[in-house]
This record gives C-alpha cells, structure tokens and sequence, in this order.
C-alpha cells in the first residue's frame, strides 16, 4: 500500500508538466494572495522557466525517490512518518522555488531545513545521525538566519519585498552604502545551504540518512536550493562584479576540495557526498564567470547532475541493502547477481565521467566552453576546471563500474536478488541521462532556450554532441584519459582514509565543532553560576541588580530633599510607633529564640495597625490586627513541632546577605522620598471618590471598591484563600496508610 | 513622617530579604511576613499620607470632597493582607509537614527527595 503515496509527486509532476508549453513560449504564471499585508509578506508565487526547471526535477526525481522508498524500506516501522517527512520536503522545496516573496521563500527555505533535519536522524538510535543531523541543522539554520537579513535588507533598500520587482531599483544591488551586506548575507545563505566550501561538511554527514534522503535532498534538489537563490539573483547583481568573483573563488576552491577528497573516500556514499559538493562547486564557480555561456552551462549541468547522482544513490542504495556493505574495497563483481543494476550504474558513471553519448559529455562541453570564454584568464578557469573533472571521471567510475566489475568476493555470501523497483527506478534515471545525450535539442528546447536570459542582451549557445575537431573536445578527451588513467591506478583503501583523517583536525569541521563545544560549555557554565537550584541565589542576583539600578540612578539625580522641620513637627506617639517598630523588627532578626521571632512579628503588625489608624485607614487597621492575630495563633500552635531555631550559615555567608540586604533597602527608601516628591496622579481616586455613593450607594469608600466596583476581583480573592484553606487542612489531616506508603 | 516611613519601609525590605536569605524555612516565611509589610507600608506611601481623614462619604454629602486619605491603595493593602495569610498559613502548615517528613527545615538539604521513604 505504501506505493500509495507516490501518487502525489506524480500527479505534482503531471500537474506541473502542463504549464511547460506556456512557459516554454515565455509565459509567466503567477498566483497572488495577501497573507500579512502591512508587513509586505503575501503569498506570491510565480512560475517562470527557471522556477518550472527546478519544480519539475523536485517532483520528477521525488517520484522516482517515493517509488524507490517503498521497497527499500519495505516494512519499516516508521514508514510512514518517513513519507510523511519527504512530502514536507517536497511540498516546502516547491515553494521555495516557486516564491516571488523572499519573506515567504525565507519561510519555505527554513522548512526544506527543519525536514532535512528529521530525515537525516530519521534512525534516531544511533547517536551519529543525531549528530549529523544536529550539525546539519546548525550550519543550514544559520544561514537560514543570513537569508532573513538580506531579504530584510533587502526589502527595505528597495521598498518591495517582490523579487520581481527588486529588479526596479538595480542600483541597490550595484552600489549602495549596504550593498556589501547584501552580498555577505546572501552569500552566508547560500554557500551553507548548497555545502559551499568552509560550510561544506554538513554534507558527507547528512549520509547518515536513508538512502532515499541522500538521492534526494542532498544530492539532487535541496542544495540546489543555495544555486537556486544564486541564479534567480543574478539578474538583480548583473552590473556589481563582486558577486560574480566571490562565486568564482568559493566555487573554485570547493570543486577542487571537494574533488581531490572523493580519492581518500571507502564509503560509497562518502564519494558520493564529496563528488556532490564538487559539482555543486563546478555550479557556482559557472555562475560567477557570469557569462551567458556559463549560466547555461550551469543550468544543463544542474539536470545532467541530477540525473546522474540520483542514479548512483540508488545503486549504491540498492547495493547496500542487497549486499549490507557500502564498503568499496570489499565490492565487486556484482554484475553476476545485479545485471539490471549494473547497467543502471555503468551508464550513470559514463554521464558522470561525460563520456559520449550521455548527457553528461554535454555538460562538459558546456563547462569547457564557458571556462574558455571567460572573462579572466580562460587558461587558469580551463585548467581548474578540467582538474576537477578528472575527478569527477574517477568518482563516478568507481562508485557507478567499481562494484559490477572483477570477481566476486566470497566475503560477500550469497546476495539475493533485489525487488525489481530497486534497480528499474536507477535505470529509469539513467535511461534519461541516455536519451537526453542522444537527443540534445530535447535539453535546448526543454531548459535553456528559454531560461529568461539571466543576463541581458547575449544569447545562450547551441547544444549539439558534435561541433567538429576543436579545443573543447581535445580538452574532453584529455580528461576521460586523466580520469580512466586515475580510476585504473589508484586504489581506495582504508590506510589512505586513516592518513588523510589525521590532517582533519585543521579542517572546518573541526573547527566548527570546536567552536561549538567552547559554546556549550559556556553556557553550561553560565546556568550553573546564575541556576544553581538554590532559592538564595535567585533572588541575591536579582536584589544586586535591582541595588545597582537604583544605585546609578540616585548617583546621577541626587534629588533627595531631607527638611528638618518635618522631624520637629513629629508627635510623642509618633515617635513611639516608629521605636516599636525597629525595636520589633531587630528582636525577630536577631533572637535565637522561636518565640521571641513570632512575638516580633507579631509586634511589627500592630504596630503597622497604628499606623494605619493615624493616617485615615481603618479598615486596614482592622484587617491587619485580625490577621496578624490570627497568623501568630497559627504560628504558636505548629511552634513546638517546627525545628530549632538554628543559625545554619556561617558567618561570611551572614555578613554578605546583610551587606546586600541593607544596601537594597537604603536605596529603595532613597527611591521611595524620591517619589513621593513628584506629584501623584490621582484620576482613579477623583473616579471613586465622585461616584461611590451616586453608584454603588456605599458610604465607605474603601469598602465600595472591594465589594461594588472591584468585586469580581474580591471573589476571586476569597476563591484563593479556600484553595489555601484546602490545602492547609489537606496538609494537616492527609497521611498514607502503612500499606499505601 | 513621610520621609521616617520611607526609611522604615527601607528598613522592613532589608530586615525581610536578609531573612529570605536564610537557609532555616522558619526564618525564610519570617522574612516573608516582613516584606509583606514593608510592601504594605510602601503602597500606602504612595497614595500620601492624611491623618485622620478616612475614606468616608459624610452623612449630607454625595461624594468625597476636601482631603481625605487616598482609598484606592487601601483597597489594595486590604486585598494583600487577606491573600498574604492564606499564604502564611499554607507555608506554615507546609514546613511543619515537611519537617515530618524530611526531619529537616535547612533549605539546602531538602532537595533529596528521592530519599523519602
């Protein structure tokens, strides 16, 4: 039943394939909605020939992927929660690609992240997906956080968070004050997403995933996303050179980075995750020769990729789960038991090396020829670019010939023959990759003919698998020999893995992860200096920081006004209130004794009564005796079951509280005289004081607002006393039972 | 008087932290009590002080008029006072059973709860 869930990238891909004759004839369809319309965030999708290329492979390649899944993880507990994932991915890859708002696309962008997150960890019991997927999340996240900056920034530059109509203010992306930004924060985004070098290592990690997930998110469409936003830019930057060089040197140094690690590689997917990172660099190096010639180069090599780098994945996902290795040095002569396969796997590897007549030898030509008409130095782009080639020959060969070829180890034991999904769906890729070499005026008029010219004013080149005797052909030939010499002499082995880890230490990865452990361990420190789990220390760190609030504040406005008439005009039983209440309150800091403490207390609260009574608030007074009398009962009758009256901490301990104790009441009596000499408002009182008696008839005013104006708030109050009342006695009667203990 | 009694009120807020920062639960709701009459004593500060001129609409009148003492941060202290014993009296009843319990009442010991038998 699980192939059921294929139908939906199917019927996507049908549903898209209509628009492709409109938009082929250079129609643009869009589709507009407000979403949050002050703040310029609507859903605004529009459907041009770059977005309808990427939307095509995104549910072409998912078809084929969701097909794949069904029998490659054929009775898998958390089948469904896997397709459940691939169609979030899917659905937020299309719009992303799709988005005329960079605020929705930010949206979407960060979703294709989050799901890449669950896939990667999807076997959440090994602790090194989870760590992959942590990395992964981490490094997308951040740029993530980088593509909300520019398109921020650049909304606001240009007035318009339309990417469409960014194109009206070109001068924002040339040569203003923030241009520099805008090319930072874009460039932070897309070089993590599309695993750019030093951002690349999230990549070979997110192996960890399901095959399935390797085939389709981090091969074929989800780091493309990063080429995406580059190449949908591109119009906008076409007059700022800047763009197009730092896409030439982060371009270049990944293709060969990337290229010369596929020869240290044992792992399968690891060569494949290294030769992805080499492509998606060979991309972003023909974008920033910013040539007409090399966008398309760029764009047919993104399909040729595609197409074959899905393919291998499946094989090589196929050969891991017939034969339980990924090993390469322990594969071979799998052609005997995976015939089918093998021919999937051999014609992906000769589109990968670009041997003719695949498709692939058409993106080399392509390649070469953009390179060769560079704008800067053709001989050094050219010589770069056929290096990484030759690896690229090397790594499809042995990912894609290796493992069909020799004989067949007996380590291996007895493999069984794979369900006829698992190598048809490979087949049906590299069946494309055939036709599309064999027919290259399918690729000009389905794909390049009519990519909106990114560049103005030039026309993109004829794609043709012969051009007669020339340079770029003596170039391609000069790599497949490179390439074939590479593959039949040098040997992946495990010792050549081990020597290149020990130079990994200075790589970015363990830099980043570096870095990242500095971080949590800060942090961890952090929380147990401020969150020790002790109640003291809470509230010390917040009265120290209230004292020193309070105490620049006086220190800059000493405004305190002390008159000594007011001490004068002082009476005898005013006097006496005030001394009672020192002398209570030093008697319950200060005695050893329990009684001595509630009698003090005690004592404070008539004296707080007195208070109240002097200056107009009897029934204040009134409350406050019943209450303070009724606590100090409750106090005397628990006192002899409550422990002794000890002094627990030491002395530093003491005079430290009592430092920062008095310092925060001193400032806050100096706070409080400040106050009380700025005129109060009284406009509620004004309120209560008119209407008391016209309203509420009620002559006590104080009484009007409890129970009339306020009287909601006093029944919740006495809601709050029975639920103290409740748990009081609850505490006081409730025991277990010795057979409930 | 205003100014003594801000300085009183100064001095319950320091005399109640210190206690709050105790580690013996008797003295933590001491401390407790104290503050709450120190906030008291603050709200009423702050509506200003009148003496002898309470809240009340006189027999011929209709409204307060002339001075008299401010009733809306009566109302309020009349409100804390109620809620600040129903949480005395709770945190009394508490330590008491949770000195039954965990036969202690220093602060710092009392987080084992798993020894509890």
């Amino acid at each position: 039943m699980t192939w059921f869930a294929s139908l939906l990238p199917i019927s996507l891909f049908i549903y898209f394939s209509t628009f492709a004759k409109g938009v082929m004839n250079g129609e643009i369809f869009n589709f507009f909605t407000s979403w949050v319309p002050s703040l310029g965030i609507n859903l605004d999708f529009r459907l041009d020939n770059l977005a309808l290329l990427f939307t095509l492979l995104i549910t072409g390649i998912g078809s084929i992927v969701f097909l794949y899944t069904s029998q490659y993880l054929k009775g898998h507990p958390k089948l469904m929660r896997f397709y459940v994932f691939l169609s979030v991915f899917m659905g937020a890859m299309i719009g992303l690609v799709t988005s005329n708002n960079i605020l929705t696309l930010f949206i979407f962008w960060e979703l294709t992240s989050i799901s890449s997150f669950f896939l990667i960890s999807f076997n959440n019991t090994e602790k090194a997906s989870r760590k992959s997927a942590i990395i992964a999340l981490t490094i997308t996240g951040l740029g993530g956080l980088a593509l909300l900056a520019f398109g921020v920034l650049a909304g606001q530059m240009t007035g318009t968070y339309s990417i469409s109509e960014m194109l009206q203010s070109p001068e924002a992306f040339a040569s203003h004050e923030y241009t520099g930004y805008l090319l930072l924060f874009l460039f932070l985004a897309t070089f993590t997403k599309s695993a750019q070098f030093p951002f690349h290592f999230w990549l070979p990690g997110a192996m960890k995933a399901p095959t399935p997930v390797s085939t389709y998110l981090h091969s074929a469409t989800m780091v493309k996303a990063g080429i995406y936003l580059l190449l949908r830019f591109t119009p906008h930057f076409e007059a700022n050179p800047q763009y197009f060089n730092i896409m030439l040197i982060v371009g270049g140094v990944t293709m060969l980075y990337a290229a010369i690690n596929t020869l240290f590689k044992t792992d399968l997917k690891g060569i494949l995750a290294y030769s992805t990172i080499g492509a998606l660099g060979i991309i972003v190096f023909l974008i920033g020769i910013g040539t007409s010639a090399s966008i398309t180069a760029a764009i047919v090599f993104i399909v040729v990729h595609a197409l074959y780098k899905a393919s291998l994945f499946l094989v090589t996902g196929t050969i891991d789960h017939q034969a339980g290795t990924r090993d390469i040095t322990q594969l071979a002569g799998l052609r005997k038991v995976l015939l089918p396969l093998s021919i999937a796997g051999i014609i992906a590897a000769l589109s990968s090396g670009g041997f003719p007549p695949t498709v692939g030898f058409l993106g080399k030509d392509l390649i070469y020829e953009a390179t060769l008409h560079g704008s800067i130095s053709p001989a050094l782009l050219t010589t770069l670019a056929v290096i990484t080639n030759i690896f690229m020959v090397f790594a499809g060969l042995l990912v894609g010939v290796k493992p069909f070829t020799g004989k067949l180890p007996e380590a291996l034991g007895p493999i069984k023959k794979p369900h006829f999904i698992l190598w048809f769906m490979p087949m049906i890729l590299a069946a494309l990759s055939l036709l599309f070499g064999l027919f290259p005026s399918m690729v000009q008029s389905l794909f390049t003919n009519n990519i909106t010219p990114l560049l103005t004013g030039e026309n993109s080149p004829h794609l043709a698998i012969w051009h007669g005797f020339n340079l770029i052909l003596l170039l391609s030939g000069i790599t497949l020999v490179f390439g074939l010499g590479l593959y039949f002499l040098w040997k992946p082995s495990h010792q050549k893995e081990d020597a290149i880890a020990k130079i990994e230490g200075y790589a970015p990865k363990a830099i980043a992860l570096q870095f990242a452990n500095l971080f949590q361990k800060t942090s961890y420190f952090l929380t147990r200096t401020f969150q020790n789990g002790y109640l003291r220390r809470y509230v010390m760190i917040i009265l120290v920081l209230l004292t020193i609030v309070f105490g620049i504040h006086i220190f800059i406005n000493p405004r305190i006004f002390l008159s000594l008439t007011e001490i004068k005009s002082l009476n005898w039983n005013e006097i006496v209130v005030l001394l009672m209440m020192l002398i209570s309150i030093l008697f319950t800091v200060f005695t050893k004794s329990r009684l001595t403490a509630i009698a003090g207390m005690g004592v404070l609260g008539y004296t707080m009564c007195l208070i109240f009574i002097f200056y107009g608030a009897p029934d204040l007074a009134m409350t406050q005796f019943s209450i303070d009398t009724l606590t100090v009962i409750l106090f005397v009758l628990v006192l002899y079951r409550l422990p002794k009256y000890l002094n627990l901490s030491n002395k530093t301990n003491r005079i430290r509280d009592a430092i920062v104790a008095t310092s925060f009441g001193t400032f806050l009596a100096f706070t409080i005289i400040e106050i009380m000499n700025e005129n109060p408002v009284k406009g509620v009182t004004q309120y209560y004081a008119e209407n008391a008696y016209t309203l509420a008839k009620g002559k006590n005013v104080v009484n009007v607002i409890l129970v009339d104006f306020r009287g909601f708030d006093t029944m919740i109050e006495i809601s709050v006393l029975a639920i103290a009342a409740i748990g009081v006695f609850g505490l006081l009667k409730l025991y277990l039972k010795k057979h409930e203990k | 008087m205003e100014i003594l009694l801000a300085i009183m009120t100064g001095i319950l807020y320091a005399a109640g932290i210190y206690l709050i920062l105790r580690r013996s639960l008797v003295k933590l709701i001491l401390g407790i009590v104290i503050l709450g009459n120190g906030v008291n004593l603050l709200i009423f500060l702050m509506g200003g002080l009148v003496k002898g001129r309470p809240p009340l609409i006189p027999e011929d009148a209709s409204a307060l008029e002339g001075i008299f003492a401010d009733p809306v941060p009566q109302a309020l202290i009349l409100t804390a006072i109620v809620i600040s014993f129903g949480l005395q009296s709770f945190a009394i009843v508490l330590i008491k059973r949770a000195y039954k319990v965990l036969k202690t009442d220093d602060i710092d010991t009392m987080n084992k709860t798993d020894d509890i038998t």
